[in-house]
């Protein structure tokens, strides 16, 4: 039952995520990786990680999707016609998706994963309680990395989109 | 006309929150809740119709049971959208009536085409069409919506009358027209 | 006594469950699409819809109080929905124009699932929660689950394909983002309450109930668990509520919909079942809306301040009977879920509409930073007074 699940889950990901490349449409293409977002959920899901799969619809298809959207819509950007891509842009793409090809191969082959994790023992993300404890213990100093990281990009954001009228002239 | 500037105060805080506002808001509406409705319940509870009241057009007779009529055509021709047909026709002479010399033989308003402008009542010199307190004209075809000459007589019923116009004129006659 | 039920396989509890919130909730938005008329007319100083009647039905004497309040005027509402016309107009983008009210009915009808109506005690005198998915996320999933509403509005707009619904669903977009932060920390500071330090840390509606259900123990700092939500966190309250307006997309900002500037809104081009589906997704929002209101900050299903429902269950001897102690707790918690639907309507029919550039104003400029003062104050003021656990 869960195989199937899971099989199922990772084909609607995988095939959402295609899809998103691959529409014409980016409105359509938005809500394939909508769908696709919320099939990594499931994925989470399966993995107990409620709280996990709960913060990426919440925070991801409730908010950032929805703003792709918004924003396709306010540009009114449709499709038309595709451009041909360069000879370097082949070359280089082709590369980067061999080299993927080869990582999750050497991986399948010789990664030691851990061993499943016990009935007892809930796994990491699953509670809020232990999830909070890692992002507060282990991994302070990234999450305020990528904070300062996020702030830093927003100011930027303000900075280029705001114009500043009047200020040449001395006003 | 007077330009009247108005000074327009700056909103004091309570105001910008709208909150004061909201609340007086929904203390009339709680009011109102409770208020009896000023609804009128229209098939069983009727409007009282005020006088002067302009409603559907009719044909009134005079105290003495006459048509007050005379055919004479002058509401046809007045009538804006072309509301009014009129077929004049004769009087029995054996009729009391007779010295009327004249009576509608049908009289139709369409009253998909009447306006209710009431220029029929004005125009008419026997007082003899008048727009009365008749206001609910419905009906399931076209033909239904034109009154013939039965219909506005029993619409409109019989009117006092002041003059006894035909007979004055009638006993004038009698004695000779000697003024 | 319904362990029958729960031997029932997985496969038939669930389809089952599910039909069960359908059954119940579509009723339950009708009949608030029916209270809405009602309170409109009411405030409006009329009587509202008050003929409509079944001819059988109408010889059963008592029927006319019924009739009176309109209760007939719903079923006829409902089925002039299913059986009217239904039609696509030609120039929409068919599939997303399908999809969007049955988008649109997918938040609304699964964040009920996440809802506690009630409570009860078990043969080990623990209160059971009446849930139909108690999971530890709890507000989290109902906002999670909620906010994907925002993709039917959106949708619908778009395959319209016509300027007003397009406008329409740009603002709703907007309005709905703008919203769903304040509306979140809002409620930060409810589960800083919640979960104290060596707690099991949780976002469950459940305990945030738990919390409000304490005794009477004299003017002493124990006490304070008595008292309901929105006595200690009367701005969470408050920016909760407004929030919950503006993301319930109700009246002081019915953007998305308004009717003088965008003729319908999002909905303009739908019609009969679909456009009854955004109808009742809407009500399901404003329920489940005012449910998670009246746990966060109303005591849930508590009667008063300092009465909890196991208190109030034991006085009126219903404590061992665990059928009757739910259904008291599900009628006091509806009771209260009514009464602040009442609200929602009383309010929609006193005021206007804001402005576009006053809805995004309050919202951002106004909302949030009141939101985050008050997240601030209330960290700062828990970590002051709360005891220290050695």
């Amino acid at each position: 039952m869960s195989g199937l699940l899971f099989n199922f889950l990772a084909v609607f990901t995988v095939g959402c995520a295609a899809g998103v490349v691959l529409n014409r449409n980016s409105v359509a293409s938005a809500l394939c990786l909508l769908l696709s977002l919320v099939g990594v959920a499931g994925l989470f899901v399966q993995l107990d990680a409620f709280l996990l799969a709960v913060l990426l619809v919440f925070v991801y298809a409730g908010a950032v999707v929805a703003l792709f959207l918004f924003i396709v819509m306010l540009l009114d950007a449709q499709g038309g016609e595709r451009k041909k891509f360069k000879g370097a842009t082949i070359v280089a793409s082709s590369l980067a998706g061999l080299l993927l090809l080869l990582g999750v191969c050497s991986l399948q082959a010789h990664a030691q994963l851990p061993a499943t994790v016990g009935v007892a023992a809930l796994p990491v993300g699953a509670t809020l309680r232990s999830y909070a404890e890692l992002l507060f213990t282990t991994y302070l100093l990234p999450v305020e990395v990528v904070g300062f990281l996020l702030l830093t990009a927003m100011l930027g954001v303000i900075v280029l989109s705001k114009k500043f009228e009047g200020l040449e002239d001395g006003k | 006309m007077a330009v009247i500037p108005v000074e327009r105060k700056p909103l004091s805080l309570a105001e910008r929150t709208y909150l004061p506002q909201i609340a007086a808001g929904l203390k009339t509406t709680l009011k109102h809740i409770f208020q009896p409705t000023v609804t009128l319940e229209y098939p069983e509870q009727r409007p009282t119709i005020p006088p002067g009241y302009r409603g559907v057009p009719t044909l009134v007779f005079d105290p003495h049971g006459r048509e007050k009529c005379v055919s004479c055509q002058l509401c046809e021709f007045v009538c804006p959208p072309k509301a009014i047909r009129i077929t004049p026709g004769g009087i029995d002479p054996a009729d009391p009536a007779a010295h009327v010399e004249k009576r509608p033989q049908e009289f139709e308003i369409d009253m998909l085409r009447c306006i209710y402008c009431g220029l029929c009542q004005e125009v008419c010199p026997e007082e003899a069409i008048f727009l009365q307190n008749q206001y609910s004209m419905t009906g399931y075809t076209r033909a239904e919506m034109v009154n013939n000459k039965q219909k506005l007589y029993e619409l409109g019923g019989t009117l006092p009358d002041a003059h006894f116009k035909w007979d004055k004129k009638k006993a004038a006659e009698e004695h000779g027209n000697a003024h | 006594m319904f362990d029958f039920y729960f031997n029932f396989p997985l496969w038939i509890r669930m389809p089952l469950q599910g039909v069960a919130v359908i059954l119940v909730l579509f009723p339950l938005a009708a009949a608030c699409s029916m209270a809405e008329r009602k309170i409109c007319a009411w405030i409006q100083d009329r009587p509202g819809p008050n003929r409509t009647i079944a001819p059988i039905l109408a010889w059963i004497p008592g029927m006319g109080v019924l009739q009176r309040l309109g209760l007939f005027q719903l079923a006829a509402d409902g089925g002039k929905f299913v059986f009217k016309e239904d039609p696509v107009p030609g120039h929409v983008n068919k599939l997303y124009f399908i999809a969007a009210p049955i988008l649109a009915m997918i938040p609304a009808l699964t964040t009920v699932a996440l809802v506690p109506f009630g409570a009860y005690l078990d043969s080990a005198g623990r209160l059971v929660p009446i849930m139909l998915a108690n999971v530890d996320v709890g507000l989290l999933a109902v906002f999670a689950v909620s906010s994907l509403g925002v993709y039917s509005v959106i949708l619908a707009g778009w395959a319209s394909n016509s300027k007003y619904p397009f406008l329409g669903s740009v603002r709703a977009s907007a309005q709905l983002i703008s919203y769903e932060l304040s509306m979140t920390l809002s409620v930060l500071p409810v589960f800083l309450l919640v979960n104290r330090p060596g707690g099991q840390g949780t976002l469950s509606l459940v305990d945030v109930v738990a919390m409000q259900s304490g005794g009477w123990h004299g003017f002493a700092a124990q006490s304070w668990h008595g008292l309901w939500g929105v006595f200690y966190l009367p701005v969470s309250a408050f920016i909760f509520l407004v929030a919950l307006f503006a993301e319930t997309n109700r009246q002081p900002f019915d953007m998305p919909e308004s009717e003088a500037d965008l003729v319908g809104g999002f909905h303009t081009e739908y019609g009969a079942f679909k456009w009854s589906l955004f109808f009742v997704a809407e009500y399901c929002h404003m329920i489940v809306g005012s449910g998670v209101f009246c746990l966060l900050f109303l005591g849930g299903w508590n009667l008063l301040p300092w009465l909890p429902l196991a208190k109030l269950a034991g006085l009126l001897g219903v404590a061992n009977h665990p059928l009757l102690m739910g259904l008291l707790g599900i009628v006091i918690f509806l009771g209260k879920v009514a009464a602040f639907i009442f609200f929602f309507m009383w309010v929609r029919w006193t005021i206007p509409r804001f402005r576009y550039d006053q809805v995004m104003k309050i919202g951002w400029q106004r909302l949030l930073p009141l939101a985050i003062a008050n997240l601030v104050v209330y960290a700062l003021a828990i970590a002051w007074l709360q005891p220290r656990t050695p």
